[in-house]
């Protein structure tokens, strides 16, 4: 749960400005983007996404060394990727 | 992959490792401490030892949100696990960190309704399922996980869920930091300062460390180059007689953190007057509990919860390992009683404890690097 792992927002949840779905590692999941309101991430954008939510908006670079890292770090990250698979948030 | 190598490339690590080599006093030893578990993860995985000199050593420190949880609270988890109609969710993390009695894992084996959630909003999904349970959601972190916490309590109550409800373990890590500064057990010249944390907090919280007690920090990105240009940032500092908080992962973390996450925390959550962390005993104003305004959401308020102070197992040295005061294989048991498979202490659970960081990367014979030999005698 510690790891922030980068995703790409797809698109906004209709009628719903605080969900998003977002692309991470090829898995698409529903996340919320609440935290980041003052400067929400328009699609294409990416985010740094910790349990659920957006943390932070990172650039595309950022986005593939994090992204590296994370596949770097093995079991861990697959144990994340999984969980996030199994999330259905609404 | 022309980013990732701008943050691997090895010849710029050995030019930034005779660089540090070439700020080191002749004599002088340096500890730096590296907060964040997920630092501890890099320097273990990429060797960065080996690009240090001998006279500079990283001492591990206290920021793995796992890892701190003591046996009680867990002991105090699992009784409300075990309460009329509660589901009980949790990290995936938490689900192997030993109580007296076992872990999560144990408990749901046995047949308890504990289930792993991926996000808390996942756990707010399972009450607004289960009208009839009491979902009761297992909340650990520091300011990094605060946030999703905060919000969800807020879309509970938004929502009017009447069957959901916290276990409020979350940590803040500046009195941990402090705690350490004072500990007379450890001298420490600097900090490597945590980068996830910071997006949330910033970097302000940190300048007392600077100003106070003299000890530069430098807020550091997760890659093996972020780490070893922070660790030359700091020596820099030494070597003029500074100290400043820099932030060297700009790139994500601004400098006065994340307004809107810090503005829920403080909207849901207060500070508890002592919080017991595993290791470092009881500090004070170290971690959060809901505010009263929340406290239908607040499963201390809602629950019986037996609080009972249980002391770590006798061979478990994580309390000094998380102080930084022993290394992790310095520890009786590590690697031996105590592996990743089979955790004695929680150092071992998660894959950012150091222990269980130095298990899976760590080699007991170092070779450093020509770089880091070359201190320059002056």
């Amino acid at each position: 749960m510690c790891l922030g792992i980068p995703g790409e927002l797809i698109e906004y949840l209709p009628d719903r400005p605080d969900l998003a779905k977002v692309d991470v590692s090829g898995v698409k999941r529903v996340i919320n983007v609440g935290l980041l309101a003052d400067d929400p991430p328009a699609p294409g954008e990416w985010v740094l996404i910790h349990v659920g939510f957006a943390l932070s908006k990172i650039d595309e670079a950022e986005a593939a060394a994090a992204l590296e890292f994370l596949a770097g770090i093995g079991q861990a990250y697959d144990d994340e990727l999984a969980a996030l698979q199994e999330s259905r948030i609404e | 992959m022309r980013f990732v190598d701008e943050f691997r490339d090895a010849d710029k690590a050995r030019a930034l490792s005779a660089k540090i080599a070439a700020l080191c006093e002749p004599g002088r030893q340096y500890k730096l401490m590296e907060v964040c578990g997920g630092h501890t993860h890099t320097i273990y995985k990429h060797g960065l030892e080996d690009y240090l000199p001998e006279s500079v050593t990283l001492v591990h420190g206290p920021g793995c949100p796992v890892c701190v949880i003591p046996m009680g609270r867990v002991d105090d988890a699992m009784h409300l696990a075990n309460a009329d109609d509660v589901i009980m969710t949790s990290f995936g993390d938490m689900m192997r960190v030993p109580g007296s009695n076992g872990s999560f894992f144990d408990a749901k084996a046995a047949g308890t309704d504990i289930r792993m959630v991926y996000s808390p909003l996942d756990s707010l999904k399972i009450a607004r399922q289960n009208p009839d349970k009491r979902v009761v959601f297992m909340a650990i972190g520091f300011e990094t996980t605060a946030p999703s916490t905060a919000m969800t309590v807020l879309r509970a109550a938004a929502e009017g869920l009447q069957n959901f409800s916290v276990f409020c373990n979350h940590v803040t890590i500046i009195p941990a930091i402090k705690a350490i500064l004072d500990s007379p057990d450890l001298r420490l010249d600097g900090f490597i300062g945590p980068g996830h944390v910071s997006t949330v907090i910033g970097c302000r919280p940190y300048e007392f460390i600077a100003r106070d007690y003299g000890k530069p920090v430098v807020t550091a990105g997760f890659e093996p180059l972020d780490i070893l240009q922070s660790i030359y940032l700091l020596m820099l500092q030494l070597s003029q007689g500074r100290s400043v908080v820099e932030n060297q992962y700009a790139r994500v973390v601004p400098w006065d953190g994340n307004p809107v996450a810090l503005r829920v925390i403080n909207q849901t959550m207060e500070l508890r007057p002592f919080f017991e962390w595993r290791g470092l005993g009881f500090i004070s104003h170290s971690a959060m509990r809901m505010r009263p305004e929340y406290r239908q959401f607040d499963a201390e308020v809602l629950f019986d919860v037996p609080g009972v102070r249980v002391a770590d197992p006798k061979a478990c040295q994580c309390g000094e390992v998380l102080k930084g005061v022993l290394k992790p294989w310095e520890c009786k048991v590590f690697g031996t009683a105590c592996t990743p498979e089979t955790p004695i202490g929680t150092c071992m659970v998660s894959p950012e404890g150091a222990c269980a960081a130095y298990y899976n990367y760590g080699r007991m014979n170092r070779h450093r690097v020509p770089e880091a030999l070359k201190v320059i005698s002056r």
